[in-house]
């Protein structure tokens, strides 16, 4: 709660220091000779305003963190706290009980113990609001007097402004990339920690995998840890059954799509398409299941294949290359677009069909592109998750069978993670060196495809 | 009112005749009832200020208007006296007797090779890699442009000058052996060097083919056409000799246009 009255308050008063230099600065512009000043007004209000709202700011986020902490070690200093029991769980449980009976949040106490402790920490919760909220108007002041003082007529606001907003700008963009770079360097760290218990030969080139979570976790088993028939899974699923499906199908919509129909058809469907993409993949996930693994099966059955299983990468494949479609026909519609109508009208005044000119000038031109495309799809559906646990299967099996249940990468991270071995357990540790390999993996064929792609443009620019 | 048409003009053998031609971009109408006669073995020049519809009623005589939605055409043109609307005509071997070279050099990103064959290949009148060499060969030597590319046939055609391109754009227009060509001021993306050079090219063809040509300059018209035809407003308003026209126009905006008093 507090913390939501101190940002209340930070802008409030940024906005009273925002009409103050504005006010300011149109004297300025009054008494000045030709009417004119350094910077426009509202660049002085902005000055101003940025001066008062972000130190607020950075004191909120401090205070936010800090003042629990105050307020529990001012209640544990009290008499009331003296007979608590001295720590652990139960301790724990009657302080928090007593804080959000305090806060409000919770009505009555459950435990007896914690109702002396009501009080203490009601007075203490005032008093460092109190505190809060006093330090957040000396620092708003302080900091807005500083720059109402430096406001002046030939003050050159504007640029200041400007490069305040870029810095923060700039710290915004940061976030995704030091988060992105975190999660990295946490998957690098675990991943190192795991080849310290399996030798990196066995995992990358073994071709047996089935971890065992209850085994002593000092000495794994190294020939259990074999990734290949993970990996094998993962691109005969992914780039193979799946790329069979949706190249060749969005391809075609794609063709069809920028060549054959009319605009109000093309209209429509394009954006069809891209619902498509939208759809969440745990409910493809359950057709794959529910629907064209029993399918396939009783297919299966009825010419004579009687062992077929009822999870197969044929069932996860297939509906992966549904799920891909829109992915493909997008960046090949993209492409085919991008050729210019130059090309198009060349080819047919030489006498060329429409589907001549398609085959022999558009989609040659347009090649690199689609293979960008198909590279971002196949990154895309070997990191595929939902589908592939619902419908694929557990059975690490090494086949090319696609009517055989198969397991993948991202099937066996989640296994690994939700598995009941400890967190420091190889099992569980080698849940990071694949997430390792597939993060590579598709970051390999991200970067590929995009500097493909960006080839491609300058050349048609 | 109707085209004036200098008296002089002999009758020669018209390969292409154009009758009552309009043509409508859904209910703007941007052509108003041409007619004209193209000679064979002549270069025809279209002049007139921007937008009068000088690209659009070139257009009309190889159809490529029929791959613009809007486009509508009404009026009867033939070719060696056939309409060329008729429901039975095929217009892929229309394309292939009325070839195009477009204002902006457009060679396909294939090799140079491949560009110029592409046409034969397509209307499947070259079996053997030797006659497809042959062709290749022929074409890009009538184009002016095998000395300079014999030794980089396999070089990707858009890695070429931008004079080169278009000499390119012709030989593959040539390639198929078509009867007449269409030009859309296929100079304008090119220096003056290389237009003279396409300039010389359209003299040489000429003496084989019937040649239009679209063009925004009164020199080029008066250098490389036999006939000019001034276009205004959608309307053509004269048609005779090129010398005639530029010497002794008939008509007062035909007079105001080539004297550079328009437009
Ligand atoms: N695709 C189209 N859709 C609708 N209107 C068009 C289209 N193409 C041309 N027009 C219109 O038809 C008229 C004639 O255009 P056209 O391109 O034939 O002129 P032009 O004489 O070739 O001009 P320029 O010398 O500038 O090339 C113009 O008014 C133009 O706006
Ligand atoms: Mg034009």
């Amino acid at each position: 709660m507090s913390p939501a009255i101190l940002l209340v308050l930070a802008l409030g008063l940024g906005l009273a220091g925002w009409l103050a230099a504005r006010a300011r600065a149109w004297t300025f512009r009054r008494d000045s000779a030709n009417g004119r000043i350094a910077a426009l007004p509202v660049y002085h209000a902005w000055y101003v305003a940025l001066w008062i709202v972000v130190p607020v700011l950075l004191f909120v986020g401090l205070w936010s963190v800090i003042a629990p902490q105050l307020i529990s070690q001012s209640v544990l200093a009290s008499p009331a706290a003296s007979d608590l029991p001295a720590f652990g769980f139960q301790r724990d449980a009657i302080l928090s009980e007593a804080r959000s009976v305090a806060s409000g949040s919770a009505k009555a106490v459950f435990n007896e113990a914690a109702n002396g402790l009501v009080e203490p920490y009601r007075a203490a919760i005032s008093r460092y609001n109190l505190i809060g909220v006093l330090a957040t108007l000396i620092i708003a002041f302080l900091a807005g007097a500083w720059a109402f003082l430096r406001i002046k007529p030939d003050f050159t606001a504007r640029t200041r402004v400007e490069k305040a907003v870029m810095t923060i700008l700039l710290l915004a963009s940061l976030v995704a990339i030091l988060t992105t770079l975190g999660i990295v360097v946490s998957l690098v760290f675990e991943t190192i920690r795991f080849f310290g218990m399996v030798s990196p030969l066995d995992f990358l080139f073994g071709t047996q995998w089935g971890p065992d979570p209850m085994s002593n976790p000092n000495s794994p088993d190294g020939s259990r840890y074999g990734a290949i028939p993970l990996f094998w899974g993962t691109i005969y699923i992914g780039a193979v059954i799946a790329m069979i499906v949706a190249i060749p199908l969005g391809l075609m919509s794609a063709i069809y799509l920028t060549q054959y129909a009319n605009p109000t058809l093309r209209k429509w469907i394009k954006p069809a398409l891209e619902v498509l993409a939208g759809v969440p993949t745990v409910v493809y996930g359950y057709f794959a299941a529910l629907t064209v693994a029993p399918a396939i099966r009783d297919a299966a059955f009825a010419v004579g294949i009687t062992n077929a299983s009822s999870e197969s990468a044929l069932a996860a494949g297939l509906v992966m290359g549904v799920m891909i479609i829109p992915f493909v026909s997008s960046m090949a519609d993209d492409s085919i677009a991008a050729v210019p109508q130059a090309m198009r009208d060349g080819s047919l005044a030489m006498g060329a069909t429409t589907s001549e000119t398609i085959r022999k000038v558009l989609v040659p031109a347009a090649l690199p592109g689609i293979v960008a495309g198909v590279m971002l799809a196949v990154s895309r559906a070997i990191g595929e998750t939902m589908i592939v646990v619902m419908a694929a299967g557990a059975a690490a099996n090494l086949t090319g069978n696609p009517l055989e249940a198969m397991t993948t990468v991202t099937f066996q991270i989640v296994a690994m993670l939700t598995g009941e071995g400890s967190f420091d357990h190889p099992a569980t540790l080698s849940a990071f060196a694949l997430g390792f390999v597939l993060f590579m993996v598709t970051l390999g064929l991200n970067f590929i495809a995009l500097r493909v792609v960006k080839r491609f443009r300058e050349a048609y620019e | 009112m109707v085209t004036v048409v200098h008296p002089n003009l002999e009758d020669t053998n018209a390969k292409m005749s154009a009758r009552d031609v309009s043509v409508f971009y859904g209910d703007k109408k941007a052509i108003d009832d041409v007619s004209i006669d193209i000679p064979t073995k002549y270069v025809t020049a279209f002049i007139g200020p921007s937008g009068c519809g000088k690209s659009t009623f070139l257009r009309t005589l190889n159809r490529m208007n029929d791959t613009i939605p809007s486009a509508r055409v009404e009026g009867e043109i033939t070719l060696d006296g056939e309409d060329i609307y008729r429901s039975k005509m095929d217009v892929v071997q229309l394309r292939a007797r009325v070839g195009m070279v477009f204002q902006k050099p457009n060679p396909f990103p294939k090799s140079i090779y491949d560009n110029v064959a592409y046409g034969p290949k397509i209307h499947g009148l070259v079996g053997s890699k030797s006659e497809i060499d042959e062709v290749v060969e022929k074409s890009l030597r009538r184009a002016g442009l095998w000395m300079e590319v014999k030794d980089r046939l396999e070089d990707s055609g858009t890695a070429l000058s931008g004079g080169q391109q278009q000499r390119l754009c012709i030989a593959r227009a040539i390639a198929v052996d078509p009867e007449v060509i269409l030009m859309d001021e296929p100079c304008s993306a090119l220096d003056p060097i290389a237009t003279a050079k396409i300039e010389e090219l359209i003299d040489e063809l000429s003496g084989r083919y019937a040649i239009v040509i679209v063009t925004h300059s009164m020199q080029q018209a008066a250098r490389v056409s036999q006939r000019t035809a001034f276009f205004h407003l959608g309307k053509m308003v004269e048609y005779g000799r090129t010398s005639d026209i530029f010497t002794n126009p008939l008509e007062k905006r035909t007079q105001d246009y080539i004297t550079g008093r328009y437009g």
